[in-house]
């Protein structure tokens, strides 16, 4: 309700002074805004679920009769760039996957908002470790395999979560594409790649005969609506891409159809950082622990630190499980990373800042400014230290998560 | 129930002398030492102790290694290393399959495992049977096949556990059971079949001509009725493992609980029972029906009352890299650090009736430790060297291991030589 409450109106109150639910305020031993150095004793204000305040605690004032919350450290809400959370339920039967379906290798068609249940125990969960954004959607496994959508992790229904309906459509090369004896198409790389460009230049078609308008319009098309947005731009294509090869062929694919590519994956990206950096291309690095089998037998711990290093912006996330644990944890994910070579800082800003940045929201999430939603992550001592505990999350000055996780 | 020492026999041992001088001594048995010595001699360990009151023999080898920390090898009482499968789709109990004739040496998970640091693995089968098999307890040193890993009973064979579980892992199409009811009627069933050829065997004394036809699977089975081969036995829900607790009781083997997904619904029972405990530390609950109320607090809760702890990496389930994150993330929930350590080490070494022989830094155990270069829980800390037997199994200066530790291109293919004289130390893999 709040979240809709008219400017004017939320203006009205803050100057009444009159508390608000989601005014508060953060003091923390040591507050990492991450767009700015970290301050020792600082504070955040928000009021009407924005954050109007940051600074140290002796020149930032907390206005009289706001809650504060207090912790060692303070960090923004994470913004977990990758995750299936939402789709794929905790319990891991049939009735509670709805990250894939296989009926068909293309399905642009389908949306994450239709299928994304924002009651699933495993947004909790995640936002009891500091995640407060979650970009998630249908998962990897097909050629294209649906939209996804950016939400906040709080919310009954998907419209109170939901801050981008549209963030980006999931297309997946490499053997989990076609595993082996399925008998179905595609069944190698060079047919998966035929398929998509076969799809993508109907897609062109359909668009310039759509733009074009008259009677020889074609009817609507769901499929090739969306992968006409692709091609326009409105839509990023996320390529979940592991080996090398096929790495080499979403770039390769987005060179011929000029569409907003996200990488995703990559276990293999230490060796194509040249490629992908001409490219300009940003990676969402696989989980720090993701397991090293199959076409992921090659990653390391330290590629996020390779990328990084490399100059490539770069996400961290939870990303996609099939079994125990259902779901990734991306504060311990960015852990690793952090102790592999990416260092605290850039951990922190890859599940952030850099994160919205590769996103696309980091006009409204990521850091601790003036005017960004106050999301929040408060903790017991060094986030990443695995004994630390997640004390609170905010998210837009409401708490979501109190405890000690 | 526990602390039977089964007199156990380890694999083959380094040769020489070493003392590591100046490092943090953990040695669980004991209280920390700081700026302590360690020495091994001929694969065992020789002394331990405060600089002042160790002499570094002149005959070793010195290492300087201050500000470093030394803990015991670790000890993982639950994994999959070495791809090892016994029981196949055939019949859900299968007590005659041996990890001993399935595991490969030279997969890349035992290089993983000596870059997290353990030097004692049990083996074990999979969980989607009522009974996978015969587990395997191996010293986590390169050799060229299974005989140089495995300790041995005082006969000479190889020592193992068997592998049960319940639940919903083993719940599958016929053979299979299709309810819990069933699965504990088709254990019950065969356990009665073992006690009765035991009594056969018995009455046949030493006339041949009386014994029954010999069967694999009974003898394996009354291994473990006599106590001699402890049951390993997955089981998550707060009454899958009253029903563990339950067979146990009319049967008499000697069992370890592992995973407990839910050992804080029943801390009082199992403390009750005597029986020691293997938790997994997962990330997060669910996955399966049976691990929706995973809880890691059920680690302090054990603790508290005093049940034997250990904690398992379930191999590929959690990383045998990470294993010291594992007893970390059971300090996160409330376990105490001192009691996450012996988890790792000393009370896994208990659960596998092999205390006697490794598990803690103490003079006659095996010379079986870790070079950290922090604390053991830190996320900051790495593992600098495994030392098995007396053997460096894992240093990461070399290039060969720092790809198993960080992984990397070639990473996952299997090591393809354990010795070689034509190539240098480290290049050997």
């Amino acid at each position: 309700m709040s979240r809709s409450m008219p400017a004017l109106i939320v203006a009205v109150l803050l100057l009444a002074g009159l508390a608000h639910p989601q005014d508060l305020a953060v003091r923390a031993g040591l507050l990492h805004t991450v767009s700015g150095a970290p301050i020792t004793d600082g504070v955040v204000v928000v009021r009407g679920g924005k954050i109007v305040a940051v600074g140290p605690a002796a020149t930032t004032p907390i206005p009289e009769g706001l809650r504060v919350l207090t912790a060692a450290v303070a960090t923004p809400g994470l913004v977990d760039a990758h995750s299936v959370v939402g789709l794929a339920g905790h319990l891991n039967q049939p009735s509670d996957q709805d990250q894939l379906d296989t009926s068909a290798p293309i399905q642009p068609e389908l949306r994450a908002i239709d299928a994304y249940n924002a009651r699933e125990r495993l947004i909790a969960w995640v936002a009891s470790f500091g995640v407060t954004t979650l970009h998630t959607g249908h998962g990897p496994g097909a050629l294209i395999s649906g939209e996804t959508l950016i939400a906040k992790t709080r919310g009954d229904t998907v419209d109170e979560a939901v801050i981008v309906p549209r963030a980006a459509l999931a297309c997946t090369l490499g053997p989990s594409t076609h595993p082996e004896g399925s008998g179905k198409s595609p069944g190698t790389t060079g047919k998966e790649l035929a398929l998509l460009r076969e799809k993508f230049i109907a897609a062109q078609a359909y668009r310039s005969k759509r733009a074009a308008g008259g009677d020889e319009a074609p009817e609507r098309n769901l499929a090739l609506e969306t992968l006409a947005d692709v091609l326009a731009g409105e839509l990023p294509l996320m390529i979940t891409a592991q080996r090398h090869l096929d790495i080499t062929n979403a770039l390769r694919l987005r060179e011929e159809f000029g569409f907003r590519l996200m990488l995703d994956g990559a276990a293999e990206g230490y060796l194509l950082t040249d490629e992908i950096l001409a490219a300009g291309v940003p990676v969402i690095v696989h989980p720090a622990m993701e397991r090293a089998e199959g076409e992921r037998e090659n990653l390391t711990f330290e590629n996020a630190a390779r990328l990084h290093a490399a100059g490539i912006p770069i996400a961290l996330q939870s990303g996609y499980e099939a079994y125990v644990p259902k779901t990734r944890v991306l504060l311990y994910e960015a852990a690793v990373a952090a102790a592999h070579g990416l260092g605290a800082e850039a951990a922190l800003a890859a599940c952030t800042l850099g994160a919205a940045r590769v996103l696309g929201i980091e006009a409204r999430v990521g850091s601790l400014e003036p005017g960004k939603d106050g999301d929040l992550a408060l903790y017991d001592g060094d986030p990443f230290e695995y004994t630390t505990h997640c004390i609170a999350t905010v998210i837009e000055g409401e708490v979501v998560f109190e405890g000690s996780r | 129930m526990f602390d039977r020492p089964a007199g156990a026999l380890s694999p083959p041992y380094g040769a020489g002398a070493h003392a590591f001088v100046g490092a943090r001594l953990l040695p669980v048995s004991g209280p920390p030492i700081d700026d302590g010595v360690l020495v091994v001699r001929d694969g065992r360990i020789e002394a331990v102790g405060p600089r002042a009151s160790v002499a570094v023999p002149a005959d070793a080898e010195r290492h300087d290694v201050a500000g470093l920390t030394i803990i015991p090898g670790l000890v993982d009482t639950h994994s999959h290393v070495g791809g090892g499968w016994g029981a196949d789709e055939s019949a859900p109990i299968q007590p005659e399959t041996r990890q001993l004739d399935a595991i490969d040496v030279r997969d890349a998970g035992f290089q993983r495992a000596q870059a997290g640091g353990l030097t004692t693995i049990n083996i074990m089968s999979g969980s989607g049977h009522l009974m996978s098999g015969q587990t395997l307890y191996v010293k986590n040193r390169d050799g060229n096949g299974i005989d140089d890993l495995c300790y041995r009973w005082p006969d000479g064979t190889p020592m193992g556990g068997m592998k049960m579980a319940n639940g919903t892992n083993s719940q599958r199409d016929p053979p299979f059971p299709g309810t819990r009811g069933k699965s504990a009627a088709l254990v019950r069933e065969r356990l009665v079949a073992a006690q009765e050829y035991g009594r056969k065997l018995a009455a046949a004394g030493d006339d041949a001509s009386k014994r029954p036809d010999r069967d694999l699977g009974l003898e394996a089975l009354l291994e473990v009725l006599d106590g001699k081969r402890i049951v390993q036995h997955h089981t998550h829900r707060h009454d899958d493992v009253l029903t563990v607790l339950r067979l146990r009781d009319e049967f008499g083997f000697r069992v370890v609980l592992h995973h407990v997904s839910e050992a804080a619904r029943v801390a009082d029972e199992i403390a009750a029972a005597g029986v020691g405990v293997s938790l997994i530390l997962i990330d997060a609950p669910g996955g399966k029906l049976e691990a929706a109320d995973y809880d890691a607090r059920g680690a302090a809760e054990l603790e508290a009352r005093g049940v034997p702890l250990a904690i398992h990496t379930d191999d590929w389930i959690t990383d045998s890299r990470l294993f010291l994150r594992d007893g970390a993330l059971a300090v996160r929930a409330g376990l105490s650090e001192s009691g996450a350590l012996a988890a790792l080490t000393l009370h896994g070494a208990r659960l596998l009736d092999l205390a006697d022989r490794v598990g803690s830094l103490e003079p006659g155990k095996d010379a079986d430790f870790v070079l950290l270069s922090g604390p053991p829980f830190s996320v900051w800390t790495q593992v600098l060297q495994t030392w098995a037997g007396g053997e460096l199994v894992f240093d990461r200066s070399r290039e060969a291991d720092r790809l198993w530790a960080e992984g990397g291109w070639g990473a996952g293919r299997s090591r393809t030589a354990a010795i070689c004289c034509m190539l240098g130390p480290g290049e050997d893999r």
